[in-house]
């Protein structure tokens, strides 16, 4: 019965000759798809990097995440009976950010544990595409991270050269007994250790910048983001750094180049409005120090856009900018 | 015959249909907490289920002598005065169970499935259909206990009744057994659970609409 009277619907709309739809009536041609393709486009450069630099343990991660992805995807919607978006590519990006924010010795199951929370639970579950209130890659990372927490904190060291011997820069700087043998310059273009694909702070820009031209995505979240964290490891260095070095330090090390500008600016779940999302990444900033700062963990970017992500809500309410032609009610305001 | 179908009714309303848990939502702080294992989550929940059964027996009796003002205060002190019983025998007899729940125990005097009970049956019903449905809910609490014990055990902790169940190749989830790992269990089951009624609701719909118009979907069958 329920197929039938689908099948009304769709012979109603593809009918063609007196289409009724909402506004808006003009159309540019941008689909999901060719978002989600500019993305993919844009996060391979740093995923490639991490392939040469970890071998093909890093590649076989990169499949399998990304293919479970997709197939859950196309599992969940078939279970639940729901138009199939397999096909928009966004369980692609989906698998290749969870790849990318996996250290390259976890393994074939992690991966696929992580594809099943990011795709069923944090997204499906929610709705599907556009529904997610978090953003799956980060919340299936993090659920991997507190269950795991052995392998996904065990990072390869790179070549013979580096005797740091798995510890990444950030878990040295908090640390504090061995000092860094790393140079900015290796961090800048990613050779240290670390998950797959934030290791190239060079490769994701490039990525960014890319994504930027084509208009995929606004300088709002990054810059205010970066620049937080930029502001506040300048006025306060901690192990006895100079101020400059170990803001450079903390910037390019770490998750937060790729939580910054790929995972933050997340359309789902960052906010909507230019002063929203200016708010968006000061907050994550914030929260990504003061993880850096005072938590057990090395490295906090995951958990600060993911409490950002739960946020933004408030944010766009907050925001919301005024209707044109109207006054701002300020006592209706100050009741809200 | 009536008596014994009224009887399997209310065993099947508590258990399924009308899980505390599941489908009332209550009870929510002791299937957060105790089902990290699975011997834990059965204790608490033959535990309460004893209670529940002897509080809702003494309540139904006591129902016309309650003033109403006061009816609360006077259900919590008749389950209170179970939990203590039901303490000290465990203490007796279960210690090393006794040692684990801890706290938990005397927290069954506040669990909202026993005052629910109290409230919305025994103190409106007969004796017989109150210690009836006190051991249907009083099940029912035991089941989602032990179906969400089971789960997290298995995946959180690799073992079922503390036998372990895979080899040294599976190293469990530890997020499963953690706070988090409780609600997002406890949320995909009660999701799963809504679907299965959602879908059982519109089956009963459509074979509503179907025997309404029984002809004419007939034809829209065949065609």
């Amino acid at each position: 019965m329920n197929e039938n009277i689908n099948n009304v619907e769709n012979e109603i709309k593809t009918d063609g000759l007196l289409a009724v739809s909402p506004s808006p009536h003009i159309k540019n041609g941008i689909t999901t798809q060719k978002i989600m393709l500019h993305v993919i486009i844009a996060l391979l450069p740093a995923t490639i990097w991490g392939i040469i630099m970890f071998g093909a343990k890093a590649a076989v991660i990169v499949a399998v995440s990304v293919v479970s992805c997709m197939f859950f995807e196309w599992g969940t919607q078939k279970l639940l009976k729901r138009q199939n978006t397999v096909s928009d590519l966004s369980a692609v990006v989906t698998g290749l950010l969870l790849a990318m924010n996996l250290p390259s010795g976890v393994g074939i199951l992690i991966p696929i544990v992580g594809a099943f929370v990011a795709i069923v639970v944090v997204k499906q579950l929610f709705g599907g595409i556009g529904k997610n209130f978090l953003n799956p890659a980060l919340a299936a990372r993090v659920f991997l991270f507190m269950s795991w927490s052995e392998p996904m904190a065990k990072f390869t060291p790179i070549g013979v050269a580096d005797a740091t011997a798995g510890a990444t820069p950030l878990a040295i700087l908090k640390d504090g007994t061995s000092s860094m043998d790393i140079s900015l310059f290796d961090l800048f273009i990613g050779r240290m250790g670390g998950s797959i694909g934030e290791i190239s702070a060079l490769l994701l820009i490039v990525g960014a910048i890319y994504l930027v031209i084509m208009k995929v995505i606004s300088l709002h979240v990054p810059l205010s983001y970066l620049g937080t964290v930029a502001i506040i490891t300048f006025i306060f260095p901690q192990g006895g750094m100079s101020n400059l070095d170990f803001m450079l330090t903390q910037l390019l090390s770490g998750g937060l180049m790729l939580g910054a500008l790929f995972m933050a600016t997340d359309y789902v779940t960052s906010p909507v409005t230019a002063k929203g999302r200016i708010i968006f990444g000061i907050g994550c900033g914030l929260l990504t120090v003061f993880f850096r700062y005072f938590s057990n963990y090395p490295e906090g970017v995951s958990f600060s856009i993911l409490v950002m992500n739960a946020l933004v809500w408030y944010i766009d309410k907050a925001t919301k900018p005024r209707v044109f032609g109207t006054k701002k009610a300020k006592a209706e305001v100050a009741k809200k | 015959m009536k008596k014994k179908s009224g009887f399997l009714t209310q065993l099947k309303e508590g258990i399924l249909d009308n899980n505390p848990v599941l489908v009332q939502l209550l009870g929510m702080c002791p299937i957060l907490a105790l089902t990290t294992m699975v011997s834990n989550a059965i204790g608490m929940g033959l535990a309460a289920t004893a209670v529940l059964i002897c509080s809702n027996v003494l309540i139904s009796l006591l129902r016309k002598f309650i003033p109403k003002q006061v009816r609360i205060a006077a259900f919590i002190v008749i389950i209170s005065g179970f939990v203590t019983v039901i303490e000290f025998i465990m203490r007796a007899y279960v210690y090393s169970l006794y040692q684990s729940l801890g706290l938990f125990i005397p927290l069954i005097v506040v669990n909202c499935i026993i005052l629910a009970r109290a409230e919305a049956y025994a103190s409106k019903n007969k004796v017989l259909p109150s210690a009836v449905d006190g051991l249907a809910m009083g099940l029912g609490f035991t089941f989602a206990l032990f179906i969400m014990a089971t789960i997290r055990e298995i995946i959180g902790m690799g073992s079922f009744l503390g036998i372990p169940l895979f080899g040294d190749f599976y190293s469990p989830a530890t997020i499963i057994i953690s706070p988090p790992g409780a609600f997002l269990t406890l949320g995909l089951i009660i999701a799963v659970v809504q679907k299965i009624r959602n879908n059982a609701e519109d089956k009963a719909q459509i074979a509503k609409m179907k025997a309404q118009a029984m002809g004419e979907a007939k034809e829209e069958k065949d065609a």
